[in-house]
């Protein structure tokens, strides 16, 4: 049997809200465009990190994943496109949301000069990305792609920080006219990065790994799966290479998917 | 070949594991608890190389079935509670999964179990027929999952009338087809033994048991109960002491009847626990969350480890040893 399949295991979701749901108030509300806000919990997930995702439960609507976009205080950024979503954006600061996890493997590149590209409101789990990264003294890189300026959200931080940030409308109304893939391959060819970390729709993905595979650098990228247990049981999130994204990914590395073709 | 310790020679360390399961050889005890991971050929296969003697599939039905909104399944403490509702692409479409997942099972030594569902005896017999086209080494029969019960009613097993009668309706497909087939039971039942019994005598060859336990948990800021199907099963730990009382109940009633011990088990010790009750071989399910998906590598080793210990040579040494 192929060796290359084993796990790369990661340990069960620990702290405070690892178990059933938990109840936490919502303190502020961020309108970020005109169509996603961010919710920022009156708690805190210490040991949470960039990449990783949770599971938020409205009683008697349903529970979704959403990848972390903070976790001091803990930071959901979503856009109202489901029954879910549509729920969570009727709440108003005070109210509450229930939350478990985090759960699943999220960024744990290493490189010097990381390239981080969010796609949608994929800008908001790379932004925080980028903090964590910059806090550690890495010189981190940026594109952000939407389909007009109207999409593009979340910049400001990145400004504060000093990070170079790429911004790419496909309708040309903001930054370069055109999707992600362009800057890109244009950073990688001239080396201003040396590794590559994306979350954003699949086909952007699709062609970030393709671009990775190319130039022969170390990428991880987040996926997108309908979760359902969370915890590895159910099988529902499973990916085109087989992993089980809820507890191998929701990030996986281009190069192990790549091995286990 | 063998290796030499405390002057007795041993089997070698994965043939003390060796057993088999009505006539199925297994290299392990270890099953993949059906509804775990089960949903593809290609994680029975992943099953398999985590240390699987052998994989069940996720239950199938006559026709497709979404299953519950979530929140289907989580971790309340002490044990996870779960109604994903069976979701299950029909009988069918199960069919072509299963003989996927028996092409790249090739050359694993790990059986394939396929497990049906459904709402009447001549239902369960058509599912049946239907995936035993992709001759599985072992059809398992879930006369009692706990969470379907607004669409299917009271559950088969609730009853020895009811398992009897699912079980009289499938044996004839199942002895056209060669497959042994194991009736899955409820834990909360006032005599298992008996509903065990009267499941074989109208023509099960095995018995697996057991499910997981009925149970809600409520949130007391919201006062709903988390689950959208409100009730789920209990599983992990929680139930270990539940699985191992079914399961000496029905040795007791059954001396000579293969038996899949299932519930709570998550470590090696947990194992040998259950086939002393009187398993033949033991389900893991849960344990993928508690220990990862690599558990039953884990308990594989642990159980190895615990036989070498205590002298024991072959699995049939502690399988019934409480019933002496």
């Amino acid at each position: 049997m192929p060796t290359n399949s084993l796990p790369r295991l990661i340990p069960r979701p620990e702290g405070a809200f690892a178990a059933a749901p938990r109840p936490v108030r919502i303190a502020r509300i961020v309108q970020e465009n005109y169509r996603i806000r961010s919710y920022l919990l009156a708690e805190t997930m210490p040991h949470a990190y960039p990449g990783q995702f949770v599971m938020a439960w409205l009683p008697g609507i349903g529970e979704k994943p959403f990848s972390m976009a903070g976790n001091a205080p803990i930071k959901l950024t979503l856009a109202a496109v489901g029954k879910f979503s549509e729920a969570v954006h009727t709440l108003d600061e005070g109210e509450t949301l229930w939350i478990r996890g985090p759960f699943g493997r999220g960024f744990s590149i290493e490189g010097e000069r990381p390239l981080l590209v969010g796609g949608g409101y994929g800008a908001a789990p790379i932004a925080w990305l980028a903090e964590t990264l910059w806090r550690r003294g890495k010189q981190p890189v940026v594109v952000l792609g939407g389909r007009t300026a109207d999409d593009i959200f979340g910049t400001e931080p990145f400004d504060r920080m000093g990070i170079p940030v790429v911004v790419t409308t496909e309708d040309g109304s903001q930054g370069e006219a055109g999707r992600v893939t362009a800057p890109v391959e244009r950073l990688l060819a001239t080396e201003v990065a040396d590794s590559l970390c994306a979350v954003g729709p699949h086909g952007m993905l699709k062609a970030l790994e393709a671009a990775a595979l190319a130039h022969r650098i170390p990428a991880q990228l987040s996926w997108e799966a309908f979760m359902g247990c969370a915890i590895g049981l159910c099988g529902m999130c499973e990916h085109e290479d087989g992993s089980l994204l809820c507890v191998e990914g929701p990030v996986l590395d281009v190069a192990t998917r790549n091995e286990m073709r | 070949m063998g290796y030499t310790c405390r002057t007795i020679t041993y089997p070698r360390e994965d043939a003390l594991l060796t057993t088999s399961l009505a006539g199925v050889p297994l290299r392990n005890p270890l099953v993949l608890a059906s509804g775990i991971i089960g949903t593809s050929a290609t994680l029975l296969r992943r099953a398999a190389t985590l240390g699987a003697g052998a994989v069940t599939a996720k239950s199938a039905g006559p026709v497709p079935r979404i299953g519950h909104v979530n929140p289907i399944c989580f971790d309340w403490g002490e044990g996870l509670i779960n109604a994903v509702g069976l979701p299950n692409p029909g009988a069918a479409h199960e069919a072509a999964l299963l003989a996927e997942a028996r092409e790249l099972l090739q050359g694993s030594e790990t059986a394939l179990i396929a497990s049906i569902f459904a709402g009447t005896p001549d239902e369960f017999a058509q599912s049946a027929e239907t995936v035993l086209r992709a001759k599985p080494d072992i059809l398992e029969v879930n006369i009692s999952c706990p969470n379907v019960h607004d669409d299917f009613g009271e559950p088969f097993a609730a009853s020895c009338a009811g398992a009897a009668s699912v079980a009289a309706a499938v044996k004839p497909v199942c002895d056209a087809a060669g497959v042994p087939m194991f009736i899955k039971v409820a834990p909360n039942v006032p005599n298992i033994g008996r509903i065990a019994a009267d499941a074989i005598a109208a023509g099960g060859v095995g018995i697996t048991a057991i499910n997981t336990m009925p149970g809600m948990v409520i949130d007391i800021e919201s006062g709903r109960p988390i689950l959208t199907n409100r009730s789920g099963g209990v599983s992990g730990p929680a139930i270990k002491p539940i699985a191992v009382r079914a399961i000496y109940e029905i040795r007791q009633t059954l001396p000579d009847v293969p038996i899949i011990g299932t519930g709570g088990v998550n470590t090696g010790a947990d194992a040998i626990e259950l086939l002393m009750a009187g398993a033949t071989a033991v389900g893991v399910g849960s344990a993928l969350y508690y220990r990862g998906l690599d558990a039953m590598t884990q308990i594989g080793e642990e159980m190895v480890a615990w036989m070498q210990a205590h002298g024991v040579r072959q699995l049939s040494e502690v399988q019934n040893r409480a019933h002496q």
